[in-house]
């Protein structure tokens, strides 16, 4: 198709205009990349530490974790979500404030039926899942390596 | 390097629940759930352990790595102690994580006031 060069860029600005959805895909990879460096870091601080790798692993979860927790608690955490969408969401830290969200907001229902339940609202249906899948897969393991 | 890839792979791994958010209504609950079993499906057939030793915590952080820590914990386990470890694997290998989350998530209750006033 022809088309004169003013207008040929009209027509390419038009389309290249950014779509919400590649913004928000970019704050989500910027985050979420830049959680899982300071999550590598970690890693390292700790395995300096001379922890073993598993225990330095299971400890850059706790950290991200309570960070989340404190965040979230301050009300910072919410902001930076709603900037990064999935780049919060997606990492540990999205699993830490679905537990410790709904647990601050439900302390007025009391302390057993508001923050007890309510905390498991997310974090409830995540393990059930999880675990369920996991359960799954040791039977048929347990299966193949007893009968094959 | 390492760094590289954990940011690389980590952001990449963000991108298809972007999507989700942006493209469907899917819920973030059930998006966590897809992430979660999705790693327990790709760690049970083996794809998700060369994935964490190649990007690290990129790998690792993202929930998908929460279902691998499941799939490797119930592996570990059945082969040590037979079909009772498919009961047992998948939550003590994830166990610090869990249990931070829910101690944490109550001190945090406890100290700081929510948005529903009381």
């Amino acid at each position: 198709m022809h088309t004169d060069s003013e207008n040929y860029k009209k027509y390419v600005n038009a389309r290249a205009k950014k779509s919400p959805l590649a913004k928000d895909c970019l704050r989500a990879f910027l985050v979420g990349g830049a959680i899982c460096t300071g999550a590598q870091g970690l890693l390292a601080l700790y395995k300096g530490w001379g922890m073993e790798k598993d225990d330095a692993a299971a400890l850059v979860s706790v950290t991200l974790v309570f960070l989340t927790a404190l965040l979230t608690g301050i009300g910072v955490f919410d902001n930076i979500a709603k900037f990064a969408g999935a780049g919060t969401l997606v990492p540990i830290t999205g699993f830490a404030n679905a537990v410790s969200a709904p647990a601050i907001d439900t302390k007025g229902e009391g302390f057993v039926l508001g923050v007890g339940a309510k905390i498991f609202s997310i974090a409830g249906p995540v393990i059930l899942y999880g675990i369920t899948a996991g359960t799954l897969y040791g039977v048929i393991y347990w299966i193949i390596n007893t009968f094959f | 390097m390492d760094y590289v890839w954990a940011f690389v792979i980590g952001g990449l791994l963000c991108l298809p629940a972007q999507i989700l958010i942006d493209k469907t209504k899917l819920t973030p609950a059930r998006i966590l759930v897809s992430y979660v079993v999705a790693g327990v499906i790709l760690g049970a057939v083996g794809v998700y352990e060369p994935f964490v030793e190649f990007a690290g915590c990129g790998a690792a952080t993202p929930l998908t790595g929460f279902g691998y820590l499941i799939a490797r914990g119930v592996k570990e386990a059945v082969t040590e102690k037979g079909l009772l470890g498919a009961l047992t694997g998948g939550l003590s290998e994830t166990a610090a994580g869990i249990t931070a989350a829910l101690v944490f998530g109550l001190i945090a209750a406890i100290f700081f006031r929510g948005k529903t006033k009381n």
